[in-house]
C-alpha cells in the first residue's frame, strides 16, 4: 500500500508539472500584454513598454520565463501581475471567496443528492422515482448562467418584494400542500388507503402551517421558539435512532432523547453566550456538544447498546445544536432585514460593503449573498449525485448477499442501511472526490453571474490582459485541487479494492 | 416486509402491452397463443435487441423527437450554407422595431381566450436594432449544434483511439497515453478551453470546435481503455491472435465492435456537455466571437434586456435546454439499450 501511495504521488507531481508547462505556454500567447502600452503617446509609450517588459520578462524566451516562474513558485512566490500587484495577495482573496462559495454548495449537494438518490432507488419505478429522474435530467441540461440570471430575477427580486407584505396566496398554499402530500404518499409504502391517509394528513399539515405562518406575518419576524426547537430535537432523536438502530431497543432511543433534552436545557443556560458569539465559540460548542452526546450514549448505552447509542446520541446532539443555531439566526432576521432596506437576498457580490453587525447579523448577510449562487451550484451538481447514487444502489440491491440478508429475516432498515447503503456508497466516495477537485475550477461561471470577485475574475482579467501570472495562480489552485483529489480518490479506491494496488 | 421489484421486472405502462407495441407487433411469430402466455422465444440479433430496448425507452423516444424537431427547425428555417430556407427574414438585417419588438408568436387558440394560433411577423420578437429574433436564434442554434457535433466526433475519435491503444498494447504505450490523459484531466476544462478560444478567436467556429474536441476526450479514453482491458483477455481475442491476426485488425474488427455501446453513450453525453460548455465559454466572452453568433452569445448579449425585453433572454436559453435535455435522454436510452443486463426474458 505504501509503495502504491508513493508511486501515485510521484506520478501526480509529474502530471501536474507537465500540465503547468502546457498552460504556461498557452497563457503567454493568449494576448499581447503590451497592447495598451502601445496606445500611449510619445515617450510615455517607450517607458511603459520597457517597464512591462522588464516586469514580465518579455525579453526572455518562454521556456526561460517558465523556469523563472517555477523557481519562484517553489519558494512560495507567485510573482506580480502586469500592473505590478502581488499575485499572492490577489489569489488569497479570490481563493477565500471561492472556497466560501463552493463549500456550502458542495456539502449541500452531496447530502441532498445522495438522500434523494437513495430514496428514489428504494422506490424504483414509482411516480416519485420518475419525477426525480426527470428533474435530474433537466438539471443536467441547464446552462448555469441562464438559470443564475433567472434566479436573480425571479427568486431574489420577487422574494424581496414579497417580504414587504409576506402573505401567501391561497392558490400557492394549495399547490405546495398538494405537492407535499404527493411526495409523502409516494414515499410511504402500503395499500391505497395508507397512501391516501398519508397524502391527506401531510397536505393538511402543510396547508395549516403555511396558513398560520401567513396569517401571523411570521416571515417579517421569524423564529422557531423553544417549543418548536424541543419538538424538532425530539423528532430528530427518534429519526436518527431509527436510522442507526431501529426502535426495537429502548436504550439507544433513550440516550438520544436525553441528548435532545440536554440540548434544549443548554439553549436556555447558554442564552447570554449566544447573544453575540464568535466563530470560535460556536466551533467550541459544536465540539462540546459532540463530546457530551457521546458521553451520554456511552454511559446510557451500557456494554450492550453502546455501539448504537453513541452515534444516535451524537447525531441527535449535533442536530439539536443546528436547530438552535437556526433559531438564533431567524431571531435576528428582522434586525438584519431592516438594516439592508428590507432586501435580505442579495444578487451581487459576497457581502454588503462595510456591513457591521453581530455574529448573527453578519451570518445572515453572508447567507443572503450565498443563497442564490449556492442554489445555482447545487441544482447543477445535485443531478449527478442523485443519478449515480440511484444507479449504484440499484446495482447493490440486486446482489445475492442482499437477498440473503432479507432471507435470514433482517428488517428492511437493517438491510438497507447495513448491507445496501454501505456497499452502494463506495463508488460515490470516488465520485465525490473527483467532483470536489473539479468544482473549484467549475464555479467560475457562477461567480461571474453573481458578480463575485473570486477565482473567476482572477482568470478572466488575466486572460483579458495577456497576463500569465494570475492565470498560472488560477491553475495552481484549481488544477492542483483536481490532481490532489484524483490522487486521493485513487488511493481511497485502492484501499477499498486490493485489485487496483497490484496492477 | 417491504420489497422492491427487481430491475428485470417488466415496466408498467403502455409499452408492456405487446399488441400496442410496434416493435413487437411485426416480429411476432404465428403462435400468438403461446406468445400471449409469454412462452414463445424469438431469436433476435444483438442489433434488434438494442433497437427494441431503445424504442421502448419513452424518454429516449421523446428526446429523439424533440431533437429532430430542433434540428429540422434550425436547418430548414433560415437555410444552411447555399440552401435557402422557408423563413423570409435574415439574422443580420436590421429594421424598424415594431411595437417594442414583442414576440408575435401565439399558440393559444381563440376559444381559450388567446390570440389564435399563428406565427406572425416576428414570432420570437425583435432585438433593439430590429433584427428578427427567430432568425437570430435559429442561426445561434445552427452554430451551437455544429460545435457540439464536431466536439462529439473529435472527442470520440481521439478518445477511442487513445483508449483502445492504451488498453490493448499495455506496457510503455499505455503508460505514456494514460499519463497524457492525466495531464489533460488535470487542467480545468474552462481554463484550457478559454485560453484556446481566445488564441484562435478570429479563426472561426469550426476550428474552435475542433480544439474543444481535443480537450474533451479524456472521459471516453478512460472508459474505452477499461473496456478494452477486459476484452483483450477474452478467448475470442486469444483465438484471433493465435491464427496470426494483426494487432490493428484485432483492435478494429474484434475489440472495438464490442465496445461500441459505451462509446456511443459516451459520445452522446459529450455532445450534451459540449452544448453547455460552448454556451458557458461564450457567456464569459471566451467562446464564439462576433460576427459569428451562438446560443450562449445571444444570452450574453441580451442579458441586461431581461427586464425590458425578456424574450431576448428566454428563447436561446430554452433552445440550449431543449438540445441538452433531448441529447441526455437519448444517451440514457442508449445506455439502457446497450446494457445486456436489461434483457427481459419474456416477450
Amino acid at each position: 500500500m505504501l509503495a502504491f501511495i508513493v508511486r501515485r504521488l510521484f506520478v501526480s507531481i509529474w502530471v501536474f508539472l507537465a500540465a503547468s508547462v502546457v498552460i504556461f505556454f498557452l497563457a503567454v500567447n493568449v494576448r499581447d500584454p503590451l497592447s495598451e502600452a502601445r496606445q500611449l503617446p510619445g515617450p510615455a509609450q517607450e517607458s511603459a513598454m520597457a517597464e512591462i517588459t522588464e516586469r514580465m520578462h518579455l525579453d526572455e524566451p518562454t521556456i526561460v520565463r517558465y523556469f523563472l516562474w517555477l523557481a519562484d513558485v517553489l519558494t512560495g512566490d507567485l510573482g506580480v501581475n502586469r500592473q505590478g500587484q502581488d499575485v499572492n495577495a490577489m489569489l488569497e482573496g479570490a481563493f477565500t471567496a471561492t472556497l466560501q462559495l463552493v463549500t456550502g454548495a458542495t456539502v449541500l449537494a452531496i447530502v441532498v443528492g445522495i438522500t434523494i438518490g437513495v430514496v428514489s432507488a428504494l422506490r424504483q419505478y414509482t411516480a416519485l422515482d420518475q419525477t426525480v429522474t426527470f428533474v435530474a435530467f433537466i438539471c443536467f441540461s441547464l446552462p448555469v448562467f441562464w438559470i443564475g440570471t433567472l434566479l436573480k430575477q425571479f427568486l431574489a427580486l420577487d422574494f424581496n418584494d414579497w417580504l414587504a407584505d409576506p402573505t401567501i396566496s391561497p392558490v400557492f398554499i394549495g399547490g405546495i400542500a398538494l405537492l407535499t402530500g404527493m411526495a409523502c404518499a409516494s414515499i410511504i409504502l402500503g395499500d391505497r388507503r395508507t397512501r391516501l391517509i398519508s397524502f391527506a394528513a401531510s397536505a393538511a399539515a402543510m396547508a395549516t402551517l403555511l396558513a398560520v405562518l401567513s396569517a401571523t406575518e411570521w416571515f417579517t419576524d421569524p423564529g422557531l421558539g423553544p417549543f418548536v426547537v424541543a419538538l424538532s430535537a425530539a423528532a430528530g432523536a427518534i429519526g436518527f435512532t431509527t436510522l442507526v438502530r431501529g426502535l426495537e431497543w429502548q436504550r439507544p432511543l433513550q440516550a438520544a432523547l436525553m441528548t435532545a433534552g440536554v440540548g434544549v436545557v443548554a439553549m436556555f443556560a447558554l442564552d447570554p453566550v449566544l447573544d453575540d458569539p464568535d466563530v470560535l465559540t460556536i466551533g467550541g460548542l459544536a465540539v462540546l456538544t459532540a463530546a457530551v452526546s457521546a458521553g451520554i450514549g456511552w454511559y446510557w448505552g451500557g456494554d450492550l447498546y453502546r455501539q448504537a447509542a453513541i452515534p444516535s446520541a451524537v447525531l441527535t446532539g449535533l442536530f439539536t445544536g443546528a436547530v438552535i443555531f437556526t433559531d438564533r439566526m431567524l431571531m435576528n432576521f428582522d434586525n438584519y432585514s431592516a438594516s439592508v432596506g428590507g432586501r435580505p437576498i442579495s444578487t451581487v457580490g459576497a457581502e454588503t460593503p462595510n456591513y457591521e453587525g453581530t455574529f448573527w447579523e453578519s451570518g445572515l448577510d453572508s447567507f443572503g449573498h450565498l443563497a442564490l449562487p449556492t442554489l445555482a451550484l447545487v441544482l447543477l451538481s445535485l443531478a449527478s449525485y442523485t443519478r449515480y447514487t440511484r444507479a449504484s444502489m440499484l446495482e447493490v440491491m440486486n446482489q445475492d448477499y442482499v437477498r440473503t440478508a432479507r432471507a435470514k429475516g433482517l428488517s428492511e432498515r437493517a438491510v438497507v442501511t447495513r448491507h445496501v447503503l454501505r456497499n452502494g456508497l463506495i463508488p460515490i466516495t470516488t465520485l465525490v472526490a473527483y467532483d470536489i477537485g473539479a468544482i473549484l475550477g467549475g464555479a467560475v461561471v457562477t461567480e461571474q453571474v453573481f458578480g463575485w470577485s473570486a477565482m473567476g475574475s482572477l482568470l478572466f482579467t488575466g486572460i483579458e490582459q495577456g497576463d500569465p501570472m494570475p492565470i498560472m495562480a488560477f491553475f495552481l489552485v484549481t488544477g492542483g485541487a483536481v490532481v490532489v483529489f484524483n490522487m486521493l480518490a485513487d488511493i481511497a479506491y485502492a484501499f477499498v479494492d486490493p485489485r487496483i494496488r497490484l496492477s | 416486509m417491504t420489497q422492491n421489484p427487481p430491475a428485470s421486472a417488466p415496466e408498467k405502462g403502455p409499452a408492456k402491452d405487446p399488441a400496442k407495441d410496434p416493435a413487437t407487433a411485426g416480429a411476432r411469430p404465428p403462435g400468438a397463443a403461446d406468445a400471449a402466455q409469454g412462452m414463445a422465444v424469438v431469436a433476435r440479433s444483438q442489433g434488434q435487441l438494442v433497437r427494441r430496448r431503445f424504442l421502448r425507452h419513452r424518454g429516449a423516444l421523446a428526446g429523439m423527437l424533440l431533437l429532430f424537431f430542433v434540428v429540422a427547425l434550425a436547418v430548414t428555417s433560415i437555410g444552411a450554407g447555399p440552401l435557402p430556407g422557408w423563413w423570409d427574414k435574415d439574422p443580420t438585417t436590421t429594421g424598424n422595431v415594431v411595437g417594442n419588438g414583442d414576440p408575435t408568436l401565439s399558440v393559444l387558440p381563440d376559444l381559450l381566450g388567446g390570440g389564435g394560433v399563428h406565427l406572425g411577423e416576428h414570432p420570437f420578437g425583435q432585438d433593439n436594432i430590429g433584427r428578427d429574433y427567430f432568425a437570430l436564434t435559429m442561426r445561434g442554434t445552427q452554430v451551437s449544434l455544429l460545435i457540439a457535433i464536431i466536439v462529439g466526433l473529435v472527442a470520440t475519435l481521439v478518445g477511442t483511439v487513445i483508449g483502445a491503444a492504451a488498453g490493448y498494447f499495455r506496457g510503455w504505450i499505455e503508460a505514456v497515453l494514460m499519463r497524457v490523459t492525466d495531464v489533460v484531466i488535470a487542467i480545468p476544462t474552462l481554463l484550457i478551453a478559454g485560453l484556446i478560444g481566445v488564441i484562435i478567436a478570429d479563426k472561426g467556429v469550426v476550428l474552435f470546435a475542433l480544439f474543444l474536441g481535443l480537450v474533451a476526450w479524456t472521459q471516453i479514453a478512460r472508459l474505452v481503455r477499461g473496456e478494452v482491458l477486459s476484452l483483450r483477455e477474452k478467448e475470442f481475442v486469444e483465438a484471433a491472435r493465435s491464427v496470426g491476426t494483426s494487432s490493428r485488425r484485432i483492435i478494429f474488427k474484434h475489440i472495438l465492435p464490442n465496445t461500441v455501446g459505451i462509446i456511443i453513450v459516451a459520445a452522446t453525453l459529450t455532445i450534451a456537455s459540449a452544448v453547455l460548455l460552448e454556451s458557458a465559454l461564450s457567456f464569459v466572452g471566451l467562446g464564439v466571437q462576433p460576427p459569428d453568433t451562438s446560443l450562449g452569445r445571444l444570452i450574453t448579449e441580451y442579458r441586461s434586456a431581461l427586464t425590458v425585453r425578456p424574450w431576448l433572454f428566454y428563447w436561446p436559453g430554452l433552445f440550449i435546454v431543449a438540445i441538452a435535455l433531448s441529447v441526455n435522454f437519448i444517451g440514457d436510452g442508449l445506455r439502457d439499450a446497450f446494457d445486456p443486463r436489461q434483457t427481459r426474458v419474456r416477450d
